[in-house]
């Protein structure tokens, strides 16, 4: 067949072009991007056998409906998702974890994701798709990345190539654990809030509002009560900041977030609990936890190890 | 120089510089940036200098906090020269379509438009960083008869390439986004070019940039 593609029926809410992100652009005002939930995106591209960094297409919530045109081509879908397989004759229910197979005019439906935001879909192929600034990654506040740097649009084609013909039965039995504890290290703006505020901020619930999405998370719960400055001098944010807004909210800052603000930093989740961070939908409460730097260091191999060990057992 | 360096999460370098924002403090934040990028240590991922702080990312499988401290403090930039930065001319037209805050800033201020612009574009500033959204200069400081507070409401959009005052600062909306500072007029420029892949921003740290008046048939002519 002349051209392998994907036809856009469905673009879902929040469907990107994602690789691992890019890096060394903060001073110019660009963000990491990238996958949200990085460990769902290598088991992606391992079950795949494509490289680590190769780019994804990233799902939110609702993810998209495909119509696939060409040459047979495996893929397979990461993440807790419903989805489903519309075949000439048949629905076939979709299973997260193992290389399935699209034949031409099948339509892949990737209905929604369970009780969880981000979902993945790899192919043994690759996007044809552009480059910019050392990644594929879409950021569409700066317009750059794969797509034009915007999310996937109804109607429009994705083209692929390099297909991989040989099959691999590449799974992996995997349960994505939910957690409701958010580990914290102590921001450098702690001691502008209260003793109230601080022992409320690692004693209440907060819950994940509807205003959260790449760029960030908005919590609702008590007001978190500023005694020094509720505004500082903008200084550069990392993924995982929490920051105190004037009215008393925690925003948490996520992979495409404004690379400097203006509120204090009361704490910043640890890079192990980052992934699953990112999947808690919205309407969802979350509690924060106080760790040492040591302590998150150490969670972090462990989380890093468990990871590379997923990897090997697709094979 | 740096007073004290601490962790920001369990990924990054909290560098300060101290609480004041002059140009002083600022250039050394600068200077310290350009040569912890040319020093090549292993796992940084980003480095984000602002008016007198700078962040130092760095990946957590390659290093870690005391190591990644321990390097930054020996290196010794003692004969490292800072290169000088650029000077940059840019046009705005202060047509009315424009200047939505003008009004606003005539009252705010006590002074007439003629003169807001007269202050405003005869001076130079100066490009303490760059960031918030992709490329968006932040420049002082102004004449202090210019410094007004944010609108009471932000705008939900900002129109892109407007000029907007706060404080003893002013910046360039490089995109549509939300915010809240006094706009004054247009820019035809695209200060963020997504479509260079090497160097995309036309304005960066250390920069001193310096505005001129063009009128709107300029503004259309030009670049309509």
């Amino acid at each position: 067949m002349a051209e392998n593609y994907f036809e856009v029926l469905r673009p879902g809410i929040n469907t990107t072009f994602q690789d691992n992100g890019r890096k060394n652009y903060y001073h110019i005002g660009i963000p990491f991007s990238g996958a949200m939930d990085n460990r769902n995106f290598v088991i992606a591209n391992a079950i795949s056998n494509n490289k680590k960094n190769n780019p994804v297409i990233e799902f939110a919530l609702q993810g998209p409906k495909l119509r696939y045109k060409g040459d047979k081509v495996y893929f397979n879908v990461t993440g807790d998702v419903n989805f489903q397989i519309l075949r000439k004759n048949k629905i076939e229910e979709g299973v997260c974890y193992q290389n399935l197979v699209l034949e031409n005019n099948d339509c892949l439906d990737l209905i929604s994701t369970n009780r969880s935001v981000y979902g993945y879909l790899s192919i043994n192929a690759s996007f044809k798709i552009d480059f910019y600034l050392d990644s594929y990654s879409v950021n569409t506040k700066a317009e750059i990345g794969a797509n034009n740097g915007k999310i996937l649009q109804k109607n429009q084609i994705i083209k692929i190539e390099n297909i991989t013909k040989k099959y691999s039965l590449n799974k992996l039995d995997y349960i994505n654990s939910k957690i409701e504890n958010i580990r914290v290290i102590k921001g450098p703006h702690f001691d502008y809030f209260s003793k109230t505020a601080k022992d409320l901020f690692f004693k209440e619930k907060f819950r994940i509002t509807k205003l959260t999405d790449r760029m960030g998370i908005r919590l609702d719960g008590p007001k978190i009560e500023n005694i020094k400055y509720t505004n500082i001098k903008s200084e550069g944010l990392v993924k995982g900041t929490i920051q105190i807004t004037a009215d008393g909210d925690p925003i948490v800052m996520l992979s495409d977030h404004g690379t400097i603000g203006g509120y204090p930093k009361i704490g910043v989740v640890i890079s192990a609990d980052y992934d699953k961070l990112v999947q808690i939908p919205p309407g969802s409460k979350v509690k924060f936890k106080e760790i040492n730097l040591k302590d998150a260091e150490t969670i972090y191999k462990l989380y890093e190890m468990e990871t590379q060990n997923l990897i090997s057992k697709t094979k | 120089m740096i007073k004290n360096i601490s962790n920001l999460g369990d990924a990054a370098l909290y560098c300060d510089f101290g609480n004041d924002v002059n140009r002083e403090i600022n250039l050394n934040v600068i200077q310290f940036f350009k040569n912890i990028k040319k020093s090549n240590i292993p796992g940084i991922t980003n480095i984000t200098p602002s008016y007198n702080k700078l962040i130092i990312s760095f990946d957590l499988n390659i290093t870690n906090f005391d190591k990644i401290k321990t390097e930054v403090e020996q290196l010794n930039f003692k004969n490292e020269i800072v290169n000088e930065g650029n000077l940059i001319k840019i046009p705005v037209c202060c047509d009315n379509d424009f200047a939505l805050d003008i009004k606003r800033l005539e009252k705010l201020l006590n002074l007439e438009k003629e003169e807001i612009y007269k202050k405003f574009f005869s001076k130079k500033y100066y490009c303490y960083m760059t960031g918030f959204i992709a490329g968006m200069p932040f420049l002082g400081d102004l004449n202090d008869s210019l410094y007004a507070r944010r609108l009471d409401t932000p705008r939900v959009k900002v129109p892109k390439n407007s000029i907007g005052l706060t404080e003893q600062f002013c910046n360039i909306y490089t995109f549509e986004s939300p915010g809240g500072w006094n706009i004054i007029g247009k820019t035809p420029l695209d200060i963020f070019d997504n479509k260079n892949n090497t160097s995309p921003n036309l304005i960066n740290p250390g920069d001193t940039i310096s505005f001129f008046q063009i009128s709107k048939l300029e503004f259309e002519k030009k670049y309509g």
